[in-house]
């Protein structure tokens, strides 16, 4: 068995010392490097206590990185992240368990303790380079990456592609082969067109993560949007999640639902008909039109933005009207649990489909956490497609 | 005189049910003969033998929907590359559809396309005459000069004619001349923007889909212009259920019309799609199971009268694309008769019923005089084995583009020998 954490406790001076340094019973310590089976995490030291082992290590003088905590090389050359990740791509949330989802949070959430501390630098990526091709706009997304890239010692360029000209896309792979002649280690890429990324990925030998594609899926999203409930309440499994607004063009609903779905919690979509696909129901969601009814008992509201660049003639009469039926406000909202958290994947259209107030409400919205959960969860993304693609 | 005898053959004519152990004589391009006691004293000297060792001898295919590339966009196929993947697949005789660019809705087009057919010697092509001007929907083509010219019915090809007051003028005007109007069925601003057959898997991969209702609300639009004006009209590659239902209710009622399909809609469903594989971006679009299985209780029933080929060639450059922006169709000449073939080995039809759907059928709508075997007749003529088992392989494929849905399906049946007016111009080589 690969055990991280036996490595670490002995690099530290043992288990009662990182016992005193943590704060924990040495029993516990000493679990760490115990079989699951055993009552024990499979040598996996719990991610809170990351950070105060780096500083530990770094006060004195031990030659300690954040890769230790997981990955050690085995005699087959494959990663100790081979089997629990085993994806040299990140195409979407559809396909992958619920461990691997585990995975990837519980290694974002080692990256948020470090994006927290001073010094928010690693050396996981150092000699690699990761390359954000846009092909649509984004401001959040494509600094985040760029943010999660640099911070992981990566070298990062960005890379807009116009895409205005009626032969948008048309040079969709003769662009991706000649960036990948270039040998970059991680192309992360936005599409205005559903399974434009797929369809890039398989003419490229780097590893390719979906910054989002059409209406199809941003996985990326759906993980931080996961992070940042799994940290609120504590758990995925056993919640009801209300993905409200416009579902037909977003890739957001649809990576979300596959992710909650496979983690257990419930799914609902709320919107006027014209904005909710044919035989959603069939990916695990369930339909309301009446936003009242479908926000009932939820611990989870997810607002999402009307899309309204990707909509060819009328889906809503108007923002006013969309507004009145479908915003999220106090009225509405008051139908959620009363610790219901308030999430919007960004950019927030006030007065659209949430009301001021309600964004801002410190105790419920949780919009600028996510924001910052995303940073970690792409840092994650970025280390462990790069892992499962040694080449 | 130049005469071939085909002796040891099972002759089937699908027009009048013929089928027995026979054999046919051919002469200067034309059956002279056929019976089974023709050369019950040997064959004469002097005559070329041909040996058929029992396989099936039947008329050469008549395709009703094919889209030949040329001129406009013969990088993906020419009449040349056609009419060599054709007659591999026991094709002699190609309608061709209007094209995007140029539209064939002069006489000079007419004439060209023929031409360019003759020149291959290999097959007739007979070409479709545009509806409209451009295809565009809104003034009607020259249909009686384009008819003397050598059109042999008329459509807009890919593109439905939306405008009902357009489709009434075309049913009516061309009813004077006893034309046939045939009908791409797509109401098309309900499938605008659309990619694919509407349901789960659209929503999944987060692509627009079309309806299936958009197919039969234009058809029964259409049915009812039909009755208003007397015109003949057919539905080209219907595909759902309401659809062909409809057509069934308005052949009960006596409505002149009637309907075709193609491979795909019976042979494949939508599922081909799996993570975006646009060679299967058909239009209309591959459809759900239950639709499949109506197309081929549409066959079995005789309320679709025509199989065609609808092959459409595409080059890389318009399938190698995010799906949004592929181009819709499929090569599938060369796999119309085995995959039509599929329907008498699932015994939904007789074998010589079947070969009616692919030779007299189509050629009796258009006035065409092929696909059936009567003495005088062009001797365009198949030799068939029906049961020889082989794969389709994209690399076997003959057609300028490679497109086909069907690479590694494995199939029973195929073409041995094609004989277009009198001349072998296929030889099937194991």
């Amino acid at each position: 068995m690969l055990n991280p954490a036996g490595n670490i406790i002995t690099k530290c001076g043992g288990a009662n010392a990182v016992a005193e340094i943590l704060g924990v019973h040495p029993s516990n310590v000493h679990r760490w490097t115990y079989e699951k089976s055993r009552g024990g995490s499979d040598g996996l030291i719990p991610a809170r206590h990351h950070q105060a082992l780096m500083e530990f290590a770094r006060a004195h003088g031990i030659d300690l990185s954040t890769d230790d905590f997981f990955a050690t090389e085995t005699k087959t050359g494959e990663t100790s992240l081979g089997p629990q990740f085993r994806f040299r791509h990140i195409l979407g949330i559809e396909g992958l368990s619920a461990e691997e989802i585990t995975f990837l949070l519980d290694r974002a959430e080692g990256y948020v303790a470090l994006s927290r501390s001073r010094q928010k630098k690693t050396d996981v990526l150092r000699g690699l380079t990761i390359i954000n091709l846009f092909f649509e706009d984004s401001t959040r997304t494509r600094t985040s990456f760029e943010l999660a890239g640099k911070r992981l010692g990566g070298d990062v360029i960005n890379m807009s592609v116009a895409t205005s000209s009626i032969h948008k896309g048309e040079s969709l792979i003769d662009t991706a082969m000649t960036l990948n002649a270039m040998r970059p280690d991680v192309l992360v890429v936005r599409h205005p067109h559903s399974g434009a990324v797929e369809l890039l990925s398989q003419k490229v030998t780097c590893s390719v993560i979906n910054g989002g594609d059409g209406s199809h899926e941003h996985p990326t999203q759906a993980l931080l949007d996961a992070l940042t409930i799994r940290r609120r309440k504590g758990r995925l499994n056993d919640l009801r999640v209300a993905i409200c607004g416009d579902i037909s063009h977003s890739r957001v609903a649809r990576s979300n639902i596959h992710l909650l779905t496979t983690m257990g919690a419930q799914v609902r979509v709320v919107g006027p008909p014209t904005l909710i696909p044919p035989k959603i129901d069939r990916m695990g969601a369930e339909v309301f039109h009446d936003m009242k009814e479908g926000l009932k008992d939820c611990d989870i509201v997810m607002m999402l933005r009307l899309q309204l660049e990707r909509m060819h003639g009328t889906f809503v009469p108007s923002l006013r009207e969309h507004f009145h039926f479908y915003g999220l406000d106090r009225d509405k909202l008051a139908q959620a649990k009363p610790d219901a958290l308030i999430m919007h994947p960004g950019p927030v259209n006030r007065g659209v489909e949430i009301d001021t107030s309600v964004a801002d409400d410190i105790d419920r919205s949780v919009i600028t956490e996510q924001v910052e959960m995303g940073l970690a969860v792409r840092m994650a993304c970025l280390e462990a497609v790069t892992l499962a693609n040694p080449s | 005189m130049n005469a071939t005898a085909f002796i040891n053959v099972r002759l089937i004519d699908p027009e009048t049910g013929l089928d027995e152990h026979s054999a046919l004589l051919v002469k200067d391009g034309q059956i002279a003969d056929f019976g089974q006691g023709l050369f019950a004293d040997g064959v004469p000297e002097g005559i070329e033998t041909i040996d058929g060792a029992g396989l099936v001898l039947t008329p050469a295919l008549v395709d009703m929907r094919v889209t030949l590339h040329e001129p406009g966009e013969t990088q993906k196929e020419t009449v040349q590359t056609a009419a060599d993947a054709a007659v591999s697949g026991g094709v002699t005789t190609l309608v061709a559809l209007p094209g995007v660019d140029p539209v064939t809705d002069d006489i000079a087009l007419v004439e060209f396309m023929i031409a360019r057919g003759r020149e291959t010697e290999k097959i007739n092509v007979h070409p479709y005459g545009a509806v409209t001007m451009g295809a565009k929907g809104e003034k009607l083509t020259e249909m009686g000069l384009l008819t003397n010219a050598g059109a042999v019915a008329f459509t807009d090809g890919v593109r439905a004619i939306a405008d009902p007051l357009t489709m009434r003028r075309a049913l009516a005007y061309a009813s004077s001349f006893n034309l046939l109007i045939v009908q791409h069925p797509e109401e098309p601003n309900l499938a605008a923007g659309g990619q694919m057959n509407e349901g789960e898997i659209a929503t999944r991969l987060g692509l627009q889909g079309i309806p299936g209702c958009a197919e039969v609300m234009m058809i029964e639009r259409d049915l009812h212009l039909v009755e208003l004006t007397g015109g003949r009209y057919h539905v080209a590659h219907i595909s759902t259920k309401k659809g062909i239902d409809a057509v069934r209710q308005a052949k009960a009622r006596g409505l002149n019309v009637t309907c075709d399909t193609a491979p795909p809609y019976f042979g494949l469903n939508e599922l081909e799609i799996g993570e975006y594989r646009t060679f299967a971006k058909l239009s209309p679009p591959l459809r759900a199971e239950d639709d499949r299985l109506a197309v081929v209780e549409g066959l079995r029933d005789g309320t679709i009268d025509v199989i065609a080929s609808d092959h459409l060639p595409q080059d890389p450059d318009s399938k190698r694309l995010p799906f949004d922006q592929a181009e819709v169709g499929i090569t599938s000449v060369e796999a119309l008769l085995p995959i039509a073939l599929e329907l008498y080995h699932n015994q939904v039809l007789p074998l010589g019923g079947l070969l009616k759907t692919m030779t007299a059928n189509p050629a009796n709508l258009l006035g065409l005089n092929a696909g059936h075997i009567t003495k005088g007749a062009p001797a365009d003529i198949i030799l068939i084995d029906p049961d020889m088992p082989w794969r389709i392989r994209e690399s076997d494929i003959i057609s300028k583009s490679k497109n086909t849905l069907f690479d590694g399906r494995p199939v029973q049946g195929r073409c041995i020998r094609t004989v277009h007016q009198g001349q072998t111009v296929y030889k099937f080589e194991t």
